[in-house]
């Protein structure tokens, strides 16, 4: 169905849903590879007029990607819950913001709702949000989540310490993690990305981390970011997997680019929670994202690249995941051009995903090729702490040797502690204090643990 | 215990040493100390100057012409760094005036070298030419008749495919500027393409990957690719289904030397 509108003294036509929600999307040069993108800035408004218009109910019989081609599609229109969405269901998408900025939109009434918003109606609604409008919402929603540790309280910012290191060496890893736990990082999880792909490195690491975890009798999880076959298969042979990690996407043909679909991510969910390794609770799937995956893998239906990336929450969604980490700016110029590209992404997926009801994370971050730096990372670190992100990555000096691209560093989390006052969680807070990293205000103690850490460096005694 | 002062981070300095990671930097309050801001900007200024450096094409088919390779330039579709960078799909295509010069040089070869500016010009202008001269007596040994090398700026890894196709070369290896690092801004990569025409993915490649004298020294990746390429000639293909073992024929190597000089 055609979509018209008369606007700014044009008339201006979208041939279908698709082309209505691309055009209306702030510019990125991800839509303008896919030739999505509007053709001017009063194309791009007129969209937006017509797409405030649009009743929410059509995006439960108008399905972008086609609902008998594709099993994301199907598990959003199959899971979706129309007693949740009843209070919203005679809204417009324009309605729909005004109803979410409003006091009628709080904390409990939003959680109610999430079951009812499809990652459709959260994408469009956040077509005619400005920034400030992202945050103001996203931060009214909260997404609490449990494994050894609860994440997602009020007031409270994780960090998933990122060791990474480019030969997977023992030593370096270590190392980068004392380093990062003296700095009070950890309580999201320590996640590694393995430079290698073998079973028996990958089983190596995990032991590496159970056993640090366990001699400190550390409240957190560790993970090793492997494909989730690898998981299944290491849980298979009884090594000590607490996260099962998995990338998705938002199209069935993306994901079986990654080399999944959703009976996968069921059979890793099963596989994680058999082993029974949390203590205070069992969400135990750590999901990636980032908007131009569908893209990059030629599985994008025609349908803009935010709108796909608040679908890949979707998919996370019915796995319960205690961590879902928009990568927003790993994946290069030609999906999010520069800062201003990349802050705005990452506010949108935050919002899109705490409105769906996910435990969003990001992972505030750039390659050397996009016109971004530093500072744009701390724009966007202010901006997501003050919208209430549930975690972010800790890398050593914000540089990752292994990955190459910068994200957020052990001080970065420690300036953003500071301005807006947020505590980490509280099992591992006060296990901080028990180990001397900091202080009963949360601050850095003078000796920040590191006689207690560098025990565990093989070789030194206590 | 000790009572020197903070003895626990003088301890985790120590850490620094066993890994490249930016481990130990201290700290002023929550910030970084002033030392460190300013090495991570220089870091950063040399890896954005690694993707807009000019890329100086004649120099660098100048000094490979020094080792007595004959060299053809060529650009890919698109026009500017920028476009370069916003539209991928270009600098996997030659421009027509390209694809023509290089139509009128088909022949009968056995291996296509390219040297593609990709995302590290600097890469090329420090690594490309020392590498080549390792490279080189390599492939001699192996009787390959050689495409003339094919400089192109603006330019994929895929760009090797319409490379080789149009020259009619049996494998093309594409030397190329690898997206740089904080910590490692000229870092050369070499993906080989065997039987290369338009419209392959990375699965029908083998890559050797971070070659710079501060990661896999000029030597070590001239002997793999070398190695790669005579397995490719052997079972004709590239990609998932060739496993690079070339450091297993470099310890049968040493070991053999070592025979011999016992």
């Amino acid at each position: 169905m055609a979509y018209r509108v008369a606007a700014g003294g044009t008339s201006h036509v979208f041939a279908d849903l698709r082309e209505l929600m691309a055009k209306a999307t702030p510019l990125r040069s991800g839509d303008q590879l896919a030739g999505l993108a509007a053709g001017s800035m009063q194309e791009m408004m007129a969209a937006r007029i017509a797409l405030a218009d649009l009743p929410l109910r059509t995006f439960m019989h108008e399905a972008l990607v086609p609902y008998e081609e594709d099993e994301v599609t199907r598990l959003i229109l199959d899971t979706h819950d129309a007693a949740a969405f009843a209070p919203i269901a005679t809204l417009t998408v324009g309605e729909f913001r005004d109803w979410l900025c409003s006091d009628a939109a709080t904390t409990e009434v939003l959680a109610g709702v999430a079951p009812g918003i499809t990652p459709e109606m959260a994408a469009a609604v956040s077509k005619l949000m400005r920034n400030q409008d992202l945050i103001l919402v996203a931060r009214k929603c909260r997404v609490v989540t449990r494994f050894r540790n609860t994440l997602g309280l009020p007031g409270r910012l994780a960090v998933r310490l990122q060791p990474n290191h480019p030969t997977d060496d023992a030593a370096g890893i270590l190392a980068s993690t004392i380093d990062g736990l003296s700095y009070g990082c950890g309580d999201a999880v320590i996640g590694i990305n393995p430079a290698s792909d073998s079973l028996g490195r990958i089983g190596e690491l995990l032991r590496l981390l159970d056993e640090l975890i366990a001699r400190f009798d550390m409240p957190t999880q560790g993970c090793i970011l492997t494909h989730i076959t690898s998981s299944i298969a290491l849980i298979g042979q009884g090594a000590p997997v607490d996260l099962v990690f998995q990338s998705v996407a938002g199209t069935q043909a993306a994901n079986s680019s990654f080399g999944i679909d959703l009976s996968i991510l069921q059979e890793g969910m099963e596989a994680g929670r058999s082993q029974k390794r949390g203590t205070v609770g069992d969400n135990v799937m750590y999901f990636e994202t980032g908007q131009g995956a569908a893209l990059s893998a030629y599985a994008h239906h025609g349908v803009d690249q935010q709108t796909l990336e608040a679908r890949a929450y979707a998919v996370c969604r019915a796995y319960e995941p205690l961590l879902v980490n928009t990568v927003v700016g790993f994946i290069g110029p030609e999906y999010l051009y520069d800062g201003k590209q990349i802050i705005r992404a990452g506010l949108e997926d935050h919002f899109c995903g705490k409105l769906l009801g996910v435990p969003m994370g990001c992972d505030i971050c750039y390659t050397n090729h996009a016109e971004a730096d530093q500072d744009d990372m701390d724009t966007l670190l202010t901006l997501l702490g003050t919208a209430g992100v549930n975690f972010i990555m800790g890398v050593p000096g914000a540089d990752d040797v292994m990955l190459n691209y910068q994200s957020t560093s052990f001080h970065d989390q420690l300036y953003i502690r500071e301005v807006l006052g947020l505590k980490r969680a509280p099992e591992f807070e006060a296990w901080l204090q028990r180990m001397d990293i900091t202080d009963v205000s949360g601050r850095l103690s003078a000796k920040q643990g590191g006689h207690v850490l560098l025990a565990a460096m093989p070789g030194r005694a206590a | 215990m000790s009572e020197e002062p903070n003895p626990g981070v003088r301890q985790l300095a120590d850490l620094a040493r066993l890994t490249p990671a930016r481990i130990a930097l201290g700290r002023s309050g929550a910030s970084l100390p002033t030392r460190e801001v300013l090495r991570f900007g220089m870091a950063h200024a040399q890896a954005r100057d690694a993707v807009h450096a000019p890329f100086d094409a004649d120099d660098v088919a100048s000094r490979l012409a020094e080792l007595r390779l004959e060299v053809i330039r060529v650009e890919s579709a698109a026009c500017s760094r920028e476009e370069y960078l916003r539209r991928p799909d270009l600098g996997r295509r030659l421009s027509s005036g390209s694809r023509e010069a290089l139509t009128v040089r088909r022949g009968d070869f056995d291996l296509s070298i390219v040297v593609a500016d990709g995302l590290s010009s600097t890469a090329i202008h420090q690594n490309v030419v020392p590498f080549a001269a390792m490279l080189l007596p390599l492939l001699a040994r192996q009787g390959l008749r050689l495409a003339p090398v094919v400089v192109g700026r603006e330019a994929r890894v895929a760009l090797g495919d319409e490379i080789g196709a149009a020259l009619g070369a049996r494998a093309v290896a594409v030397l190329i500027g690898e997206r740089p690092g904080l910590s490692s801004p000229d870092s050369l990569g070499a993906y080989l393409t065997f039987a290369p025409r338009a419209g392959l993915t990375d699965a029908a490649r083998n890559c050797i990957s971070n070659i710079r004298p501060g990661g896999l020294a000029y030597e070590h990746a001239a002997f793999k690719l070398s190695w790669l390429i005579a397995e490719a000639f052997r079972r004709s293909l590239t990609g998932v289904g060739l496993k690079d073992e070339s450091d297993l024929a470099l310890e049968a190597d040493a070991a053999g030397k070592l025979a011999i000089s016992r």
